[in-house]
């Protein structure tokens, strides 16, 4: 059996009091791909803060490739939010991708043959030859985030860190960059965590869920998971899961702690 | 009459170490610059200049080296910005606080000093034939301290102002650069004041960068670029100034400035 990419064990945070999730063991294998569901504020994105140690765990450990986690890490590729970047420099699609390569290293480097046909592969998956000399701050939401995928994939990551890439997105380029994620994950074998509030879009390629509610949490299959009878049991509360037409919504899940959404597609 | 050039044979000798000064400066504020556009720092510049002028008139009056106390000043301001700055917009606030107390403790250690006037109004607004040889040697270390380290982080600096969430993803220490840079801004501001005055730091540290991203998208020729155009401001500004009788941080402003309205003309006729 393969070692797992990323192992999470008996861990617990706990942010100004609040307990967001405890006893958490996740085990993520090469090849798999992980959604990461809950409320807003249940701890989705704080689990990715903790992987990448930039929050530190109440209790337990977290390793990747058997390796105690370090703040950051060159074998994580991680894809942000679609908004447009902090920077008033003209950065084209073309020095984002190459920032994903070369970009943590200091001191003097120049392109080799490797790197350039990383550069060339990536260019032609994402379909970035037109798009490469436009500044992104000009690039549309969808533009974007395709460039934000080729940035986390080029350097061949083991594991793959997604915040929610898809939302402020219209429904055909959600599916166009969730399969482009997809696509190259499975290339080199690496694992994506993808946390989102809306499972809709990348539903037929998720292996597993991990579904956080008010400290507490399940993973499993979609259908285990995505279920009346689990999600009813994990709220304490009744829930239903409406399936239509291979999508899912789930009714009366968020009443509790979340106002802005009674119900929410998840 | 405002030029002169009579004697210029005679005068170019003694602007000697300026013209050095200033060809340093040129790279030093080209460099620099291309970052304060990326971290979007502009202000910051300028309180950290004021900062500056402080701790040089506070030197100037006690009689201590004066690019040791714009040093001082420099840092402490850059580091004051930088961690109680850390987000955008508590920078603008911190750095408007800092800056008018920065400028009026100068002012009252200028009006304090009894020495030469030129040396007082020099720091604000420049001068030319000050620069002395120990002035020289602090400033090419500074200079040589701020490029060497500069090129260094130049990569990483970049992606962590480009997108520091994912950035520090990838292991690149993204709050330890902001305040390293803040370090560097620091030491460039202090050295620009010798030569620029404090009042004008921005027309070497900012102008030329700004100038330079309306004619270039390239991360490689943008910094070029960057430091032709203050390099053309700096020493086209001291030999003007040199057949004047006007200091020279007028023609270094004014020749930046026609550089970058002539940058966005050019933009502006590529983008029609």
């Amino acid at each position: 059996m393969t070692p797992s990419v990323l192992s999470v064990k008996a861990a617990k945070l706990e942010l100004a009091g609040r307990v967001l999730w405890e006893n958490l063991n996740l085990e993520v294998n090469p090849n798999e791909f992980i959604a990461i569901l809950g409320a807003n504020g249940s701890g989705k994105s704080s689990l990715l803060k903790a992987i990448l140690g930039q929050l530190p765990l109440s209790a337990g450990s977290i390793e990747l490739n058997s390796k105690k986690i370090r703040r950051g890490s060159r074998r994580i590729g991680y894809v942000p939010q679609s908004r447009q970047p902090e920077t008033t420099m003209p950065i084209r699609g073309k020095d984002l991708l190459w920032l994903g390569l070369n970009g943590h290293r200091f001191g003097f480097w120049a392109p080799n043959k490797t790197s350039k046909a990383q550069f060339a592969h990536i260019i032609e998956a994402i379909d970035g030859h037109d798009l490469q000399n436009k500044p992104i701050s000009e690039m549309s939401g969808g533009e974007l985030q395709r460039f934000r995928v080729g940035q986390a994939v080029i350097s061949e990551p083991d594991l793959i860190l997604a915040d929610e890439p898809l939302s402020a997105l219209d429904y055909n380029q959600q599916s166009a960059v969730a399969e482009l994620l997809k696509r190259e994950a499975k290339e080199h074998h690496a694992a994506v965590l993808f946390v989102t509030h809306d499972v809709n879009p990348i539903l037929d390629m998720v292996d597993r869920v991990l579904y956080l509610a008010d400290g507490k949490f399940r993973i499993g299959t979609p259908d285990e998971v995505l279920s009346s009878e689990t999600l009813s049991e994990l709220y304490g509360t009744p829930i239903d899961v409406v399936r239509n037409q291979g999508r899912i919504l789930v009714l009366g899940a968020h009443d509790n702690h979340d106002h802005h959404h009674d119900e929410e597609w998840s | 009459m405002i030029f002169d050039f009579s004697n210029y044979d005679q005068l170019l000798p003694l602007v000697t170490n300026s013209l050095i000064v200033g060809a340093m400066l040129a790279i030093v504020g080209g460099l620099v610059g291309v970052f304060v556009i990326n971290r979007d720092m502009s202000f910051a510049v300028h309180g950290i200049s004021e900062l500056s002028f402080a701790g040089a008139s506070i030197t100037l009056l006690v009689g201590g080296n004066v690019v040791f106390g714009s040093v001082i000043g420099s840092l402490v301001a850059a580091i004051v910005i930088g961690i109680m700055g850390a987000k955008a917009k508590e920078r603008n606030s911190i750095t408007a606080v800092l800056m008018p107390f920065g400028l009026g403790l100068g002012i009252l250690a200028l009006s304090l000093y009894e020495g030469r006037a030129s040396n007082k109004f020099g720091l604000l607004t420049g001068q030319i034939v000050a620069v002395d040889d120990p002035q020289l040697i602090s400033i090419a270390v500074i200079a040589a301290i701020v490029v060497v380290t500069l090129l260094i982080v130049w990569r990483p600096l970049t992606f962590a102002s480009v997108d520091s969430e994912v950035a520090a993803a990838r292991g690149v220490p993204a709050r330890s650069l902001a305040v390293l840079f803040m370090v560097i801004l620091g030491l460039a501001v202090a050295a620009s004041i010798q030569v620029v005055g404090a009042l004008l730091v921005l027309s070497l540290l900012v102008t030329p960068a700004a100038a330079a991203v309306r004619v270039s998208r390239s991360p490689f020729v943008i910094p070029i670029l960057s430091i032709a155009f203050a390099l053309i401001s700096v020493i086209g500004g001291i030999l003007l100034a040199l057949g004047s009788s006007l200091p020279i941080s007028p023609y270094v402003t004014s020749i930046s400035f026609i550089i970058y309205l002539l940058a966005r003309g050019i933009s502006w006729v590529r983008n029609r």
